[in-house]
This record gives structure tokens, sequence and C-alpha cells, in this order.
């Protein structure tokens, strides 16, 4: 039976965690392994699945797409299909037109492409890389249909703050960039290629070689940025494990969580745990630096600040 | 003379004396902003006040040029006064067109402002036919500037299905991500095209010596390390030299500038309406000498008569330049 109702996944006044899709090219195997994880382990509300960053990727584990979503839902997660970030092909664009017409998960748009195919009557999330930055496009996107928004990870607390009071007013969950590597940019250009000497048409997939993306360093040897593909993303993970209290207070009613290779049904669990009371901020913060084993964090854009500090 | 279509030339004012000069260079459009973060370009020293915007009208009108203002960085979240003001008062100071990039300005501008033409920004980045479609049926944009991610080739596929206008970059700076998708510059400078119209600012530019070499840094970060006596170009993060697994140089891209003047014929093949240049920062001798070779460069080309290879060759940032994702083998 499809479930056409893409319903907010916070009961109450109970904040949700959402795991977003995963953006790096994992080996089949580790790639089911890890969903099979995540239904079994991982406290997380919401689990975002499919290609957002590369379409060549997608030939990979379109197959397996569904079995994992048929787990996932049996663990009691929603479970939503994430479109690409940035639609060219035309081979692009009809897989968009056939994720989005397929009514039985929840959609999540990563591209306003997405809205050419999306009957008008069904609804459907936003994801970060769609730019929401203020009422008048929440209101057009609240008419349009939305149900949740996950605001750009550059917005300050501030700019949270207006755009999820005004959400809720009209219907939309606000959800926030929360933890993991952030994406920056997205290209015609594969990086990944670039650096080998390919081009992005000969690519042998060599982003698989990086479960969470290629360091870039200064010429100083300073960590600066991670490569993925055609997608920029920051060294830092972001980390609003400390901040969660003012963002709820915001009015954010979901976290997102953006997988990598570290344990993240443990990184969950600290959200989780943290979210409800059960730990301190200190408690949460080690907990997650255990379990990611990302050696730089930053919450920077939230306070105003450039995104790669870290304001404690 | 030949059936070759007619090219209109879109060119960058950044204040009132550029303007002037694009215009008596042979623009048939330009294009500028308000003096605030409203437009992409909100630099010190440029950009139009009202009464600027009013004067400059008159002026290109008289001469049959039309005036495109940029609006096209994001309105704040619980201040978006600031944008809707430049959509208004373009309306009312006799505008062409207002160039927009935020779904909720164009939702404002098309409600309130119905006959006031609009293009869509490259800033919105609508990169499929789909896409372009989603903006005109919804905000009915006259014009889409193309992102600069596609080939030739796949312009023209776009023109074959969309209902409105394409305007292609030709020449100038470079933006190598996806437009209006990219934050590289805020994680360093909490600066952002998209909300402050500004990228990689020269607020949090530094040039240090270290021994025999300069080093330029944006922020925290170095950009460039180079030889003494070796110009060193302005540090934008995805113009730098890093290290990335075995890989040591420009990662992203080089400090080349586009330059897709020789590519005049196939754009306008490929049902283009509109050429770009870019550099509203630049100096009014360099507009002024970019619009002349691209006029005459268009007008050869709507005559039969060959495209001058190399004229703008000079005027490129560090010399080199590139015709960018253009030619699929960029990607």
């Amino acid at each position: 039976m499809p479930d056409r109702t893409a319903k907010a996944s916070t009961a109450g006044n109970r904040a949700a965690l959402t795991l977003g899709p995963l953006l790096f090219n994992w080996p089949v195997e580790k790639w089911k392994d890890f969903y099979a994880r995540v239904a079994d382990e991982a406290p997380v509300d919401v689990v975002c699945l499919g290609e957002v960053v590369c379409s060549k990727r997608l030939a990979f584990y379109v197959d397996v797409i569904y079995e994992a979503a048929e787990r996932l839902r049996a663990a009691g997660k929603t479970v939503v299909l994430s479109t690409l970030a940035l639609i060219t092909l035309p081979r692009e664009r009809k897989e968009c037109a056939e994720l989005v017409r397929s009514a039985e998960f929840d959609i999540e748009l990563n591209d306003l492409t997405a809205l050419s195919y999306l009957e008008k009557t069904r609804p459907f999330r936003v994801g970060p890389f769609v730019n929401v930055y203020n009422e008048g496009t929440l209101q057009f996107l609240a008419r349009r249909g939305a149900v949740s928004v996950c605001f750009p990870p550059e917005l300050s607390l501030g700019a949270v703050e207006a755009l999820s009071r005004a959400a809720a007013s009209m219907g939309i969950e606000a959800e926030v960039w929360s933890f993991g590597r952030i994406p920056l940019a997205i290209a015609g250009r594969c990086y990944h290629a670039r650096v080998e000497g390919l081009t992005k048409d000969s690519c042998q997939f060599v982003c698989a070689r990086d479960s969470d993306g290629l360091d870039v360093k200064t010429l100083d040897g300073n960590p600066f940025l991670a490569i993925n593909g055609v997608q920029t993303l920051s060294h830092t993970y972001c980390n609003l494990a400390a901040d969660l209290d003012r963002l709820r207070e915001a009015g954010v009613a979901s976290f997102r969580l953006s997988p990598h290779s570290g344990d993240m049904a443990a990184v969950a669990q600290a959200f989780r745990d943290r979210l409800d009371g059960r730990i301190a901020k200190d408690e949460a913060w080690a907990k997650i630096s255990g379990a990611s084993g990302a050696t730089a964090f930053s919450n920077g854009f939230l306070f105003g600040k450039s995104g790669v500090e870290m304001v404690r | 003379m030949s059936n070759h279509p007619r090219l209109e030339l879109v060119c960058p004012a950044g204040t009132p004396a550029g303007l002037r000069a694009a215009i008596d260079a042979g623009a048939d459009a330009v294009y500028c902003g308000f003096r605030d973060e409203t437009n992409a370009r909100n630099f010190p020293g440029l950009n139009f006040s009202r009464a600027e915007l009013e004067e400059c009208v008159a002026y290109a009108h008289a001469r049959e040029t039309k005036v495109l203002v940029a609006i096209n960085t994001f309105p704040h979240a619980g201040n978006a006064g600031p944008w809707h003001r430049a959509v208004d008062d373009s309306a009312s100071l006799g505008a062409d067109a207002v160039i927009l990039a935020d779904i909720g300005l164009l939702s404002y501008t098309a409600e309130r402002h119905p006959r006031l033409r609009r293009h869509l920004s490259v800033q919105a980045a609508a990169a499929n036919a789909d896409a372009i479609g989603f903006y005109v049926r919804e905000f009915d944009v006259r014009r889409v500037v193309l992102p600069r991610v596609l080939s030739v080739q796949e312009i023209a596929a776009i023109n074959a299905e969309v209902e409105c206008e394409t305007e292609a970059f030709v020449f100038g700076g470079l933006c190598v991500m996806a437009e209006g998708r990219c934050s590289l510059s805020s994680y360093v400078t909490g600066k952002s095209p998209n909300l402050n119209g500004v990228c990689s600012p020269p607020s949090h530019v530094v040039y240090r010596k270290e021994g025999d070499e300069l080093l330029s840094l944006l922020g925290d970060f170095t950009i460039h390390r180079l030889g003494a006596g070796v110009a060193e170009p302005y540090p934008t993060v995805c113009k730098g030299c890093f290290d990335a697994g075995d890989f040591h140089g420009h990662v992203f891209e080089s400090p080349a500038s586009l330059d897709a003047s020789a590519l005049i014929p196939q754009l306008a093949a490929a049902g283009v309406a509109a050429l770009k240049v870019e550099g509203r920062q630049r100096s009014r001798a360099y507009v002024s000498s970019a619009v002349r070779s691209l006029r005459c460069a268009i007008d050869n080309y709507a005559a039969g008569l060959p495209i001058a290879a190399r004229a703008l060759s000079r005027l490129s940032e560090g010399q080199a330049s590139t015709q960018g994702a253009y030619r699929k083998t960029w990607r």
C-alpha cells in the first residue's frame, strides 16, 4: 500500500534525528552493511537514501536500495528517497522523474528540477542543497506541499530561528545540518578524476577509494577541504552536539546527521541521549569524538562566523 | 549579408562611469546593482544609488540600450525589505528587467510587478530544461542565464526544449562551481556570495613573505605560495594551489578566466539569445576594451566574417584563458 503522506517525523515535542543520504561512493557490500546496522542499531527517526552527488555511481547500488528501504521501514524508520543535487543530463532528468513519481516513499528534493515532475498534491521534503534562505521561499515551498526543510548549512542561529518559527506556522518541520563534513560546493567538473589526470567521463570511479572524501591540504600542510567527485566538502566535521539546547529553543524540529565511515550508530546514540537529557554536553562531545574518528569539528556558521571555526 | 542570428551583448556596469563606457563601446544591454547586499558584486566603491540608476537608465534608453538590474543574492531571513525595495525601485526607475535568483523574491516580483521583465540569475543554477521550465511556468521568467557547468551541446539541447531566451557567459571571471551553490567563501571568511554578495573578500586577504616566497592567504588558509617576481593571483579559494593525495597544484581550476569568443558561432547555433561579459568590479578601460572586441566579434559573425581569435587574450587574468565547461573535456 503506497504511503502518500509525508508525515512530520516528530510526535509532539520530541526532536527527531534524520540520517542524511550517504554522500560518498562506498562499495555495495559496505553500503548494505551500513544500512543494515542503521536499521538495527541507530536511534534515528528518518533515513534518506539515494544518490545526491554523482549519477554515475547509482548503477552500483540501485538494485539494493529498495531492499534496504524495506528493512529500515520494518525497523520503524521513515524512509526518504533523495534526489540528485545538480541535474544536467537527460538521463539524470529521467531518473529524477522516475524517482519522484514512485509513490512508495517520501521524497526529498535537492534540486528544484524535481518540482517539475512532482504532482501538485504530493507532499515533499526539501534537502540542504536547495537554497532556502528566507520566509518568501519557505512560503512558496509550503504552498507547493513542502512538509520539511533542511536549511543550507551556512545559516546563522538568528536565521535558523526566524525560519524555524515561520516554518512551524506553515506546517513545515525545520531541520538543521548537525553532524558531518559540510557540503560547500558542487560542480560540473569531477575533482577526484582531475587529480588523477582523468575526466568526469573517464573517471574510473576513483572516488571509491576515499570513504569520507579525499583530503585537500594547503601548501603549508594545513587540512582544508575534502573532495568527493564533483562535490567539495569541509575538512572539519560540523558538530552541533553542544548547541542542541539553543537550537531546540529556536524551534528546530529535526537534526541531520550525515553518514561517515566512523561508528554512525554511536554518533546517533550520543545525539539522541543529549537531546533527551540523558548525558551532558561534554559526554556527548567525547562520545561523538571517539565514535566518528574526526580530527576537527566546526560550528562557526551557526554563530555567524567563518564555517571552519569551532565556538565553544 | 549572412542570415546569422544577432546575439545581444550584455555588459557589466559597476559604476555610472562604467555603464556609460560599456554603452559607448557597443553594449546592447548593461547590468548593474544597487549599493548593498542585494547584488552579487557587493564590493566597496561599486554599484548604484537610486538617483544614479535613474540617470543611467535615461542615458541608456537614449542610446537604445537596455538596463538590467541584478538583485541576485538571497534575501535574509527576517529582513527581506532591502530586496523588495530593490525590486520596487527597479520597476519605478524604468529598468528593462531584473535578474533574480531566489524563488521567494521571484514570487514577490511576479505578484507585485507582473509587467517587470524577469531574468533568472546564474545564481539560481538552473542547469536543465525541466528546471528552466519550472521558473518559466511559476514566475514567467523570460530569460535564463545559464550556469557555467554546461557544454555547448547541452545548451543546444536545452534551447530546443525551453520557452524562454537563454544567456551564456562569453568572457570574464569563471566560477568553477555551480553558482549559487557554493559556500567555500563563507566557510573561510564568514562572507558568502549568496548572503553577502561577495566571494573571497579583500578584507580577509593577507599577503605574507616567507623567505623567497610570497604567500597569499584567505582567512587562515594559504591559497597561493609563489617564488619572488611571479605575479601573485588573487586568493580565490577555487583557484588556489593545494595538495590532494599525490596531486600538487590547482585542484579545482587554475587562475584562468573564461574566453569563449571563439565559440560565438557555436553558441549562436545552439540558440543562445545573449552573451554576457562578467566583470562589474573591473576598470572602465577593461570593460571598454572587452566590450569593443566582443562587439566586433559579434558583428563580424552576424555579417558572415571570421572572428578575430585571441583579440581578448591580453585582458585575461594572468594571461591564461579557458573555454571552461563549454568544452566537454573540461570536466
